[in-house]
């Protein structure tokens, strides 16, 4: 990993309450929710991180903000990855969405809408592309039982 | 003094020649529709790869009769619905299904077709014959193509020993 | 005529799992279809709703998920060794890269240090797993563009490295082989021999097939200047592996961020000039040429010793002294039981799978069951572009894009 870009990553972003830390593969990027979508375009634009990875989440059911919200970006340039993290409380899971940055951006917050109800602000298109119309809860939240099924074909006999 | 008649068969019963034809006529539609299964590979999962295999030359289902897929359910007589079927699968399972006509036979591929498998959760169906009626599992995940061979060989006979209806219900 | 019985009467009118994104196409007399989820040539599960102008495709919109099996939800549930038989089934193609990335996943998190041989051993099993993936997607596709006899000679030289695979795994398809901290067993006797035997026949066979399609003209007439992408867009869309490469972008993570014994090997990464159906083909058939000259080098270079790293954390002790020792036998206990246990942190590892970038994202509490394991699966971000390959061309265009973009179902669907 470049430590030229680490450390232009710390000069750069670690300012108006945004956190940038080392973790054993890759720097990491704690922003508040309201920066995401900001520093996103400064990742991209001026760093080189051109490529999304991964949208995902957390669900931490005893904190308080319960989720994290964890993107993943590569550099084809430098080669090396970064960490992007926010946190949202469950009243209000909302982030901007990453759309208008990264085409790939759009399946992948739709997954990650499903499965823990993070609501991603800007994404049009926010339909269930895993689980199927019909669907009720968010079953990657720790207090969804597993083996609750929700046939839509009544069973047999 | 006169012999009271015993009747040696219950009364309205079929005749003895007419039995006989039945017979033969059913084992010879048996064999017929047995030779010439065409299935329709409902395929989804990692099975697939062993129904790629099982088609293919190193073994061979064109031996059985049962190599030309029909991918529509209209043409087809064998269902094998290969792989896990999840709910959000199922309608299309059970369109499918119903689509077919009759004679139709299921065959389910796999542990997941079968119960499935080891995906107990909220997104699997746990075995497709909570959704359609199913003739032969096959056990195995993925199962050796000498198992799908087996399995379509005692499909087989199933489909030869049984009556089938064609005029009328007992014929 | 026998009634129909109760089972196949249709039932009441089947609820339609999805929501399409548009009614109608953009004119008056567009047509929009569906095509999938059950079809022969979208690969198991995928649903293409297209609007079609006559042959034209105007629009689409792609639905996966119908192979969606739970695998996030169902791995916390197990303990980190349990859970090694669904990861196999990501990608069932290649079922060995997808044990291997996870295990480097959770070795990192433990700070584990695996052993000379077992890091040349599973480069040659995944690169070995590499051709067997390719083998997959291109006969699959040559099959459906009509080559049947691609596909069969393309499937018989596969099927001699799944035997090859079950004589040392045990299984032909999903073989559960990595292990935390090293490998389930070493290589039996012969099975290099084997192996050399077999990489022999695959240039036998792929030699028959470069020779049946590279210039044939009905192949390149479907898939030259179909379904093209330029590197920037392929890049915004997050395409990685052998789409990214046919865009003429050299990204290989065996290249860019080597891992296992990828820095010692010499190999070239095949790249594309155009983007289009033509270079995925003909980018995996190099790959794969690549891919036996790896594993000739590797062959030689593979050191005796260990396959397990000598770690009570996590590799189970030796039979004979679970039989004779206590401690042996509480460790072994535990580890089963329990689950080798992690310490807390979260790591992205990643491999350059037959398909791309597959990232394991690992999040740990402390103990044996993970608390979140994401994979981040190449064919779910592809499926999230592959509009872009489609829209434009001919309807009869979707199945050669389709075939090349390699989407592998339990890998998109999870």
């Amino acid at each position: 990993m470049p430590a030229e870009i680490v450390e232009r990553l710390r000069a750069e972003l670690a300012s108006d309450g945004r956190e940038v830390t080392l973790a054993p593969d890759m720097p990491v990027v704690t922003v508040a929710p309201s920066a995401v979508r900001e520093t996103a375009r400064q990742l991209a634009a001026d760093h080189g991180f051109d490529l999304l990875l991964d949208v995902t989440a957390v669900d931490w059911p005893g904190r308080t903000p319960r989720f994290d919200v964890v993107y993943h970006f590569y550099s084809t340039s430098h080669l090396m990855r970064v960490r992007l993290k926010t946190r949202v409380p469950e009243e209000e899971p909302v982030v901007d969405s990453l759309r208008s940055l990264y085409g790939s951006a759009g399946f992948m917050e739709r997954e990650c809408h499903e499965m823990y109800g993070i609501v991603f602000r800007g994404n049009m298109d926010l339909r269930p592309i895993l689980l199927y119309e019909g669907f009720v809860g968010h079953p990657l939240r720790k207090d969804y039982p597993k083996q609750q099924e929700q046939p839509l074909v009544p069973y047999r006999k | 003094m006169s012999q009271p008649v015993i009747p040696i068969r219950a009364a309205g019963a079929r005749s003895t020649a007419f039995e006989y034809f039945s017979t033969k006529k059913d084992e010879f539609v048996g064999w017929a529709r047995k030779f010439s299964l065409f299935p329709y590979p409902f395929v989804t999962a990692c099975c697939a790869m062993e129904f790629m295999a099982v088609s293919s030359t190193p073994y061979d289902t064109d031996r059985f009769g049962a190599a030309l897929p029909r991918f529509s359910p209209r043409q087809s007589d064998l269902l094998m619905v290969v792989g896990t079927v999840t709910h959000k699968q199922a309608p299309i399972l059970r369109k499918v299904y119903e689509q077919m006509c009759e004679p139709k036979w299921v065959m389910a591929f796999g542990a997941c077709a079968t119960s499935g498998g080891f995906y107990q959760n909220y997104a699997a169906v746990a075995g497709i014959d909570r959704i359609i009626p199913v003739d032969i599992y096959v056990p195995g995940c993925p199962p050796r193509p000498e198992t799908v061979i087996d399995a379509i060989m005692k499909l087989q006979d199933r489909i030869g020993r049984s009556h089938h209806a064609i005029l009328t219900e007992s014929f | 005529m026998k009634g129909l019985s109760l089972d196949t009467r249709a039932s009441a009118p089947l609820p339609n799992p999805i929501r399409p994104a548009f009614e109608r196409g953009e004119r008056d007399d567009s047509v929009v279809v569906s095509i999938g989820p059950s079809h022969p040539a979208t690969h198991g599960t995928i649903q293409v709703i297209a609007a079609l102008d006559g042959e034209k495709v105007e629009r689409v919109d792609v639905h996966c998920g119908y192979l969606h099996r739970g695998f996030e939800k169902e791995c916390e549930d197990h303990t980190w060794h349990n859970l090694m038989p669904y990861v196999d089934r990501l990608n069932y193609c290649s079922g060995l890269v997808n044990d291997f990335a996870y295990c480097e996943a959770v070795e990192r998190l433990m700070g584990i240090e695996i052993t000379p041989r077992c890091r040349y051993l599973r480069t040659l099993l995944s690169e070995y797993s590499r051709i067997a993936d390719h083998l997959t997607c291109v006969a699959a596709s040559l099959m459906e563009l009509g080559a049947m006899t691609a596909f069969l000679y393309l499937v018989m030289i596969r099927d001699y490295v799944y035997e090859h695979l079950a004589d040392l795994t045990g299984a032909r398809l999903t073989y559960t082989y990595g292990r935390i901290g090293g490998l389930a067993r070493d290589l039996p006797a012969g099975w290099l021999k084997r192996l050399a035997e077999i990489l022999d026949q695959y240039e036998d066979f792929v030699g028959r097939i470069h020779g049946l399609m590279d210039r044939n003209r009905i192949f390149i007439d479907r898939t030259r200047d179909v379904g093209v992408i330029s590197a920037v867009d392929a890049i915004n869309w997050g395409f990685t592996g052998p789409i990214l490469r046919s865009t003429g972008a050299p990204r290989d993570l065996r290249k860019d961020m080597p891992y296992l014994a990828y820095a010692e090997l010499d190999f070239d990464v095949p790249v594309g000039i155009k983007g289009d159906n033509y270079d995925r083909y003909y980018v995996r058939m190099r790959e794969m040429d690549e891919s036996v000259y790896m594993i000739r080098q590797l062959m030689d270079m593979l050191p005796p010793g260990p396959i397990s790293v000598d770690d009570r954390r996590c590799t189970l002790p030796d039979k004979q002294l679970v039989y004779t020792e206590i401690e042996s036998l509480i460790n072994h206990f535990k580890l089963i039981m329990d689950g080798p246990d992690v310490p807390p942190g979260e790591v992205y590892a990643a491999h350059e799978a037959p398909n791309g970038e597959l990232g394991f994202y690992v999040v740990s509490t402390g103990g044996g069951n993970p608390y979140k394991l994401h994979v981040r699966a190449p064919s779910f971000v592809h499926m999230g572009g592959v509009h872009r390959l489609l829209e434009g061309y001919q309807l009869a265009d979707i199945i050669p894009t389709f075939g090349s973009v390699n989407m592998i179902g339990g890998e998109c669907d999870r």
